[in-house]
């Protein structure tokens, strides 16, 4: 078991402050807010957390773990994630899943050991119309085809390396 | 602006606004939906800003952002108001244009005019085009001229209106009004709304709760996410009469992790809505009270189901418990709780608005009213559509969608989300309403409508919605959480060429074990698509199982890539394109793809522009 990284734990108070103490029902609201800071639950945080809201650390890992949006372990500096919603699936989505993961030679859910990306898979956002669509770092990419993800993901890896 | 005090105040306010601005004043809306907005709409909007300054437009005309429009295939959209004139597929670079001759001049520029790819013809009001000629809109009525982000704009069109009058209605009549309209909840399940509301309504409690479930989660739908970035007013004022029926003083909008634009429009109305009074104590001078917060998913389908959804809220896992008592009885914090769908609470205001009977003559006999529809798939034109129930599934799909695109065939249609179910071509005349898409095994559900075309392979559709349910099974109930990894394990068999004579029947039997033993819908409707498909596509499946074949050429591990001797012009595309470098050959002659190194990834099929790879 590696340790678990150091944190800024002001920045966690500063987010549980936000939230009345004692309120069970802040919880996922909560656990949002500290990964959009973190990108993922630190430990620390979720033991934190356990204590603002009047909750035991297993109810709130349970709670973290039980949600697909909650990431326990440190996640990349860019985020590719396939939208797998049926619209996407018959406009050839897995496709582009299995390229990614042949390119970024890691599996969906999984982080390149550079920190460099997360290759994550999302059920539908709803942009429908777009399909097969890749949302990197937050950006719709819609109508995708094999080649510009290509170009797309190979630009960044690229612009890492230098 | 001050709180208002009273419904008159209220009404006074509408007629102010109205008289400072004129019914003809033009508006340039552009749409801001999240189709139009991944296409670019905002740095649209930014040009338009700056366009209309250079030419010292501003005060002549309005520049709004607004909700979706529905018509996300031809985005980014821009439609001119009182017009009615749309341009689709508006570049940045056309605005400078746009400004100097349509807003200036009042030219049209005919190349951005919506064109019919199937007979050419160009349209330029948005109301000609058959996409938007065959709907009714009601609950989207205002999403293509509104401002999200003002409230003004809501209240000046009539907003909080239906609300003034609920004020005078009282508990008993607005239920009976609800009742009399024949509502029935639009989240999937169909039950009669104002029914929901009587029983909560009536339960013995000091305290009662409101909820809008905006989990939307059926992969394909997104008109809960339309109406809450569009016109989040509407579901806000919906909630306050719901609220002032069944007594509540507390409301939670539970919305999915994955809409954080819905979020931030909602935050922005309920401050809005708190500051005039409609929110808060002593809503318009009455003795009611009630407010609401927002609580955001975690990812997790099954949180749909209201009793799962309501363990959310209270920061536990998303687990469904067994029901009755239903939440309306004994809900969240053990508390009589209403849950209704956003666009149930959408069409709130119109019926108190315009009335029962007004309501209850759209529709058919046991469903009321409209439904909005995601039409997505193989469809030109993919969107959101909004159509009285009972329209029939062809002129959905063929006149407000214009079929299927590239001249391909007509395969099926899946409704219902993943619960759903495949419709063939011979069930497309089936009037859509709650009943009749349940008598032909299929359902409303949220309204997500998927069409698939003779590339779609329906055992893989059936496999994908397994792999979808079983991983979001909460597992709970044993035959849910094991038994769907067993169907899909089958499933995955048929399609990689492992099948043989039993594993149909096999199917077949944990499908009813299935079904019958699980506690929520998740697992009671899990297997709908595999038994649909079953029921209307079985040929297909006996051609995986027998012939190891797969017809629409999908399923990998029984389809082959190869070239067209004649076809190939020796591009080297592919050969360039292919990861495992399998496609060997030279420069202006016949490429080879090598099967022992193929992975069947279709990269050299989606490059080729001579059409020449083929799947067998």
């Amino acid at each position: 078991m590696t340790e678990a990284p150091a944190i800024k734990t002001d920045s966690v108070r500063k987010i549980l402050a936000n939230y009345p103490p004692n309120d069970g029902s802040a919880l996922v609201n909560l656990l949002h807010d500290i990964q959009a800071a973190f990108r993922y639950l630190p430990q620390k945080a979720l033991q934190m957390t356990a204590r603002h809201v009047g909750l035991s650390p297993a109810r709130v890992f349970e709670v973290a773990t039980f949600y697909e949006g909650f990431h326990l372990k440190p996640r990349g500096e860019h985020i590719c994630t396939v939208c797998m919603g049926t619209a996407c699936h018959v406009r050839g989505a897995p496709r582009l899943l299995e390229q990614l993961e042949r390119d970024l030679e890691i599996s969906a859910g999984q982080t390149t050991a550079d920190l460099k990306f997360t290759l994550e898979e999302v059920n539908c956002v709803g942009a429908c119309a777009l399909g097969p669509l890749v949302i990197i770092d937050g950006n719709y990419n819609g109508n995708m085809t094999s080649a510009r993800l290509t170009r797309l993901v190979g630009g960044m890896q690229k612009k890492g390396k230098k | 602006m001050a709180a208002f005090k009273s419904a008159r105040q209220l009404l006074d306010y509408r007629k102010k606004l109205k008289s400072t601005t004129s019914a003809r004043r033009r508006t340039i809306a552009v749409c801001a939906g999240t189709g139009c907005k991944a296409l670019g709409s905002f740095s649209l909007f930014d040009a338009f800003t700056s366009e209309l300054k250079k030419n010292k437009l501003t005060s002549h005309i309005d520049l709004v952002a607004t909700g979706c429009h529905g018509f996300c295939e031809r985005g980014p959209l821009v439609l001119f108001h009182p017009e009615g004139v749309l341009y689709q597929r508006v570049k940045h670079g056309d605005v400078a244009e746009i400004v100097s001759k349509t807003v200036k001049d009042g030219k049209i520029i005919t190349r951005l005019l919506y064109k019919d790819p199937n007979n050419g013809k160009q349209y330029r009001k948005e109301q000609q085009i058959p996409f938007y000629k065959h709907q009714k809109r009601m609950v989207l009525a205002s999403n293509g001229h509104l401002d999200p982000t003002s409230i003004d704009d809501y209240i000046r069109g009539g907003g909080y209106s239906a609300l003034a009058k609920a004020v005078e209605m009282g508990s008993r009549k607005i239920i009976s009004e609800i009742k009399r309209s024949g509502l029935r909840g639009r989240g999937g399940a169909g039950f009669p709304t104002g029914t929901k509301w009587e029983i909560c309504s009536r339960t013995e409690s000091d305290k009662r709760y409101l909820i809008c479930n905006a989990d939307e989660g059926d992969p394909g739908a997104f008109m809960d996410r339309s109406v809450l970035e569009g016109n989040p007013h509407s579901v806000i004022e919906g909630m306050i009469i719901g609220a002032l029926a069944i007594g509540a003083d507390e409301g939670y909008v539970y919305v999915r992790q994955e809409y954080p634009l819905a979020v931030e429009r909602l935050e922005i109305a309920l401050k809005q809505a708190r500051r005039l009074g409609l929110l808060g104590k002593n809503i318009l001078g009455s003795k009611a009270r009630f407010d609401v917060k927002i609580n955001r998913g975690g990812g997790a389908f099954v949180c749909g189901e209201e009793s799962a959804l309501i363990a959310s809220i209270q920061g536990a896992r998303g687990v469904p418990r067994r029901r009755p008592p239903y939440p309306a009885v004994e809900g969240l914090f053990g508390k009589p709780t209403n849950i209704n769908n956003v666009e149930t609470w959408a069409n709130v205001p119109l019926i108190i608005d315009k009335g029962s009977k007004w309501y209850a003559e759209i529709g058919t006999a046991g469903s009321k009213g409209t439904k909005i529809f995601s039409l997505v798939g193989k469809v030109n034109n993919t969107g959101l559509v909004e159509v009285p129930m009972g329209m029939t599934m062809r002129k959905i799909v063929f006149d407000i969608g214009g079929g299927i695109p590239g001249g391909k065939k007509f395969k099926a249609v899946q409704t219902g989300g993943p619960s759903g179910g495949c419709l063939p071509e011979s069930k497309l005349d089936t009037p859509v309403d709650f009943d009749t898409l349940l008598e032909q095994g299929a359902m409303m559900g949220s309204g997500g409508m998927i069409v698939m075309d003779e590339s779609t392979c329906m055992v893989d559709v059936a496999r994908y919605f397994l792999r979808f349910l079983k991983s979001e099974s909460c597992g709970n109930c044993t035959s849910c959480r094991e038994g769907l990894v067993r169907l899909h394990e089958l499933l995955t068999d048929i399609c990689e060429g492992r099948a043989n004579a039993d594993t149909i029947p096999m199917i077949l039997e944990l499908a009813e074990t299935v079904k019958t033993t699980s506690l929520c819908a998740l697992g009671k409707t899990a297997v709908n698509p595999v038994l649909s498909t079953l029921r209307y596509f079985g040929p297909e499946y006996r051609a995986h199982i027998e012939q190891g074949r797969c017809p629409a050429g999908v399923c990998k591990a029984l389809i082959t890539y190869s070239i067209d001797a004649k076809l190939c012009n020796g591009c080297t595309l592919c050969l360039k394109n292919c990861p495992e470098g399998a496609v060997s050959g030279q420069k202006k002659k016949l490429h080879v793809i090598d099967q022992d190194k193929c992975i069947k990834c279709g990269i050299c099929k989606d490059v080729c522009n001579q059409d020449a790879v083929l799947v067998e």
